[in-house]
């Protein structure tokens, strides 16, 4: 079978010492590595190239973090780069204007068109829509009957017409069927049809052409291999999708294919098929399948330990500093920037064991635009005025407002809040800065955190 | 689809079959190698870009290439019009080696009564569809035929096996979905051993390898099967989807290690999808290709030979 990707990727890079940055040749390894993962995941070769080309370039001369070695910092420039190109966070279903917003899933024969109608309809229910089905298959044997017993064992509506034949006058009906009843999504299954069959091809447009969805849906499978390129851009030509579902990610599948279709389409993945039970949708997560398709699992979790690693160190060096009350103005408006990711600094201090709520921690909660004050006002500052506040007398304090456009009054307060939270930290640092208790609260982790005060 | 079709040929069915693969590789190696007159490294890469593309695995690929390459430095090989037919060569011998290494079972062989094939594989490969065409192949055979409806799980799963009984004029039994697939087999059995059927077809739920209690499911099938009629199930054939990337080598593992599979058909190569992933799959597991599905209509199923697959692939000229 496949030979263990990341021991062969670590033997490769075994002998590159850091350089401080990456060299060539630390890229140029890796990338073989990397380009025999994403084949082996499924990923076109066509694709896989103009990847490779762009991570190169993005790699080159970038400065290497301290805990990763040249290796692992590629791949981790890879996995980012694959997120991003996977669609970096959650794409959702769009909605007419005029209901019923119709949605039309096409894609080959045996992708799970029919499973998957049934699923985004109660998926769509559950959200307070009121969808209606109705399948155009009138080809495939049994196959509105298959849909029909979705329905039934979902309670949710579907338009039938047995001896109906022709799937666009199937589709008319049924639309005049939501509109008159007033279903606001009517979910179109379709036959299963190659993208080389003119015939169905242009059914497919005539269908689309009838209805105007507002979504076109490709259901995909992820185990498809290098023809997901060629499949799916016909079928982007002849009716123009609008996102893609990709099913049967309960497999192992490595899911290249999706790098494939997000090359293609261009249009985001939508949702993932988990399971042959009705509730086996859920969102597509890019990050999860950037992971899978590298298939290096274990580099990855290094990375993301070195990662960690590097956030303690920066923690255990802001505690070092408040210890020594060296903690100035800068690291100030650094630790301000992080609460703003962490949330509120009175909950996170409510968690600490030991510490009550704390009087005048309300006065620290900012928002968006007074945080970029606050770096206004720093950023007016001179690195000496940064390190030694105690000099900023008045003269200092009108040149600062004047300089970051903020109004004396707010550089004071700003000054105030700083002094006020020294003393804190300083009075904390001797009881509870310890080392076991920053790695207390690793265990607990907010969304988000990234070496703030505690790590 | 539409039931148009003049009758074709077997050879002519398979050539059209293959027809978009053949000029797509073909239109390919050419470009590759048009006009040139001598072998470079880049030609040689961009034939392995070609292999890749159909899905053959970075492996084998490379693996053909670079004994081509060999052949290149040794001076075996130097003129490019002779690369086609050397790449031809490494895959036909792939293909070659598992076909023969496995016995092929048959249906006229020692007479079992009744000989059971089985057909496994994950969702929406082809399973029902290619049992319907099997049936019919059989039945014009003048084999009698009982199909077996053992899946019970997905919806309408038996009113699509019984259309396809239908067409082929072939007796089915089943249950009611929901129920046991291997109280089916038990019952189909029963029933083909008392009516003296030559061929049961038993149809299964899809079902993704990476299931162990589905996977498990198949094995205890199996184990009924054998405890109605000696040797059942005769030959257990995993359906497998030419548009099927390298997973298709995992799924050929964990049904060959569950169900005891000794064949494979690669249905929907009237895409343009190549199947190409079955190059490591005989080479690892060395089982034989039995029949490929070249269509939704009820002949489009026609025995695999390898000759001809990768002669349609890379043999004569363009008519
Ligand atoms: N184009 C094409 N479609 C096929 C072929 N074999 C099966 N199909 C289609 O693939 C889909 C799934 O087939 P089905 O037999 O239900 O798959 P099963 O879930 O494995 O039983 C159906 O739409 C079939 O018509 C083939 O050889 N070529
Ligand atoms: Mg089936």
């Amino acid at each position: 079978m496949f030979e263990n990707l990341s021991k062969r990727f670590q033997k490769v890079l075994k002998d590159l010492k850091g350089e401080g940055h990456l060299t060539p040749r630390h890229i140029e390894a890796a990338m073989k590595e990397v380009r025999l993962a994403l084949l082996e995941a499924d990923v076109h070769f066509k694709v896989v190239k103009d990847f490779v080309a762009r991570v190169q370039e993005k790699a080159l001369g970038q400065d290497v973090m301290l805990s990763l070695s040249p290796g692992q910092q590629v791949v981790r420039i890879v996995h980012q780069e694959l997120i991003e190109v996977l669609g970096g966070g959650q794409a959702s279903v769009t909605f007419s204007k005029q209901p019923p917003s119709v949605f039309l899933m096409v894609g080959l024969q045996g992708s799970g068109k029919t499973t998957t109608s049934g699923k985004l309809a109660r998926f769509l229910s559950q959200e307070g829509h009121h969808p209606l089905l109705v399948s155009l298959d009138v080809y495939r044997p049994a196959a509105r009957q298959q849909l029909s017993i979705i329905a039934e064992s979902l309670g949710l509506p579907i338009y039938e017409a047995p001896q109906e034949m022709n799937p666009l006058v199937l589709a008319r009906e049924a639309l005049e069927l939501a509109r008159n009843k007033g279903y606001d999504v009517l979910i179109l299954d379709t036959a299963g049809r190659l993208h080389i069959n003119d015939e169905l091809m242009n059914e497919l447009e005539q269908i689309k052409g009838l209805t105007h969805p507002v979504e076109t849906l490709l259901v995909a499978d992820s185990m498809t291999g290098q023809d997901a390129v060629k499949s799916a851009s016909e079928f982007h030509e002849k009716v123009g999708l609008t996102g893609v579902i990709l099913t049967k990610l309960d497999g192992d599948a490595r899911g290249g294919a999706a790098l494939s279709l997000r090359h293609v389409v261009g249009q985001p993945i939508k949702f993932a098929g988990i399971g042959e039970k009705l509730d086996a949708l859920e969102p597509f997560y890019p990050d999860r399948l950037a992971g899978r398709i590298l298939g290096m699992g274990d580099v990855l979790s290094l990375i993301e330990k070195a990662e960690q690693t590097i956030e303690e160190e920066k923690a255990l060096e802001m505690a070092e500093k408040i210890r020594r009350n060296e903690f100035d103005l800068e690291d100030f408006r650094d630790q301000l920037r992080q609460i703003r990711k962490m949330g509120p600094l009175d909950q996170i201090l409510g968690m600490l064991p030991g510490i009550g709520p704390l009087k005048g921690l309300n006065k620290l909660q900012i928002d968006e635009k007074e945080l970029l004050h606050v770096e206004a006002i720093i950023n007016s500052m001179t690195p000496y005025e940064r390190c030694n506040h105690h000099v900023i007398n008045g003269h200092r304090r009108k040149r600062i407002a004047m300089g970051s456009g903020r109004p004396v009054q707010e550089v004071n307060r700003l000054l105030k809040q700083y002094v006020d939270m020294k003393k804190m930290l300083k009075t904390m640092s001797g009881s509870f800065m310890g080392k076991a208790l920053m790695k207390k609260m690793k265990g607990r982790s907010f969304p988000g955190m990234g070496g703030g005060f505690f790590g | 689809m539409a039931d148009k079709t003049e009758k074709k040929s077997f050879f002519q069915r398979l050539k059209a079959a293959v027809q978009g693969t053949r000029d797509n590789l073909l239109g390919k190696i050419e470009n590759i190698v048009l006009g040139k007159k001598e072998i470079s490294p880049e030609m040689l890469d961009d034939l392995e870009a070609v292999l890749i593309g159909a899905d053959i695995g970075v492996s084998i690929a490379s693996e053909v290439i670079e004994k081509t390459r060999q052949k290149v430095d040794r001076k075996l090989l130097c003129d490019p019009d002779h690369l086609r037919e050397s790449i031809r060569q490494e895959l036909l011998a792939i293909l070659l080696e598992a076909q023969k290494a496995a016995p092929q079972a048959s249906v006229s062989g020692p007479a079992a009564s009744p000989w059971v094939i089985m057909l496994v594989g994950v969702n929406g490969t082809g399973k029902t569809t290619t049992l319907g065409k099997l049936a019919n192949r059989y039945m014009t055979d003048g084999k009698s035929v009982l199909i077996c409806a053992a899946d019970t799980f997905r919806a309408a799963a038996v009113e699509q096996l019984s259309v396809w009984a239908r067409r082929a004029g072939a007796d089915m039994v089943h249950q009611s979905s929901g129920g046991n697939p291997s109280a089916v087999i038990f019952d189909s059995l029963q029933a083909a051993v008392a009516r003296k059927t030559d061929i049961v077809l038993v149809d299964t739920a899809g079902r993704l390898h990476t299931k162990s209690n589905l996977m498990q499911e198949l094995e205890k099938m199996k184990r009924i099967a054998e405890r109605q009629v000696r040797g059942a199930p005769h030959e257990v054939l995993l359906v497998l989807d030419a548009t099927t990337g390298q997973n298709g080598l995992i799924q050929a593992k964990e049904f060959i290690k569950s169900a005891g599979v000794g064949g494979l058909i690669v249905t929907k190569l009237d895409g343009t999808a190549k199947g190409g992933v079955v190059f490591s799959i005989v080479r690892e597991f060395r089982i034989p290709i039995r029949f490929v599905g070249i269509g939704e209509k009820i002949d489009d199923l026609i025995e695999f030979s390898p000759e001809a697959f990768v002669d349609g692939i890379f043999l004569s000229g363009r008519e």
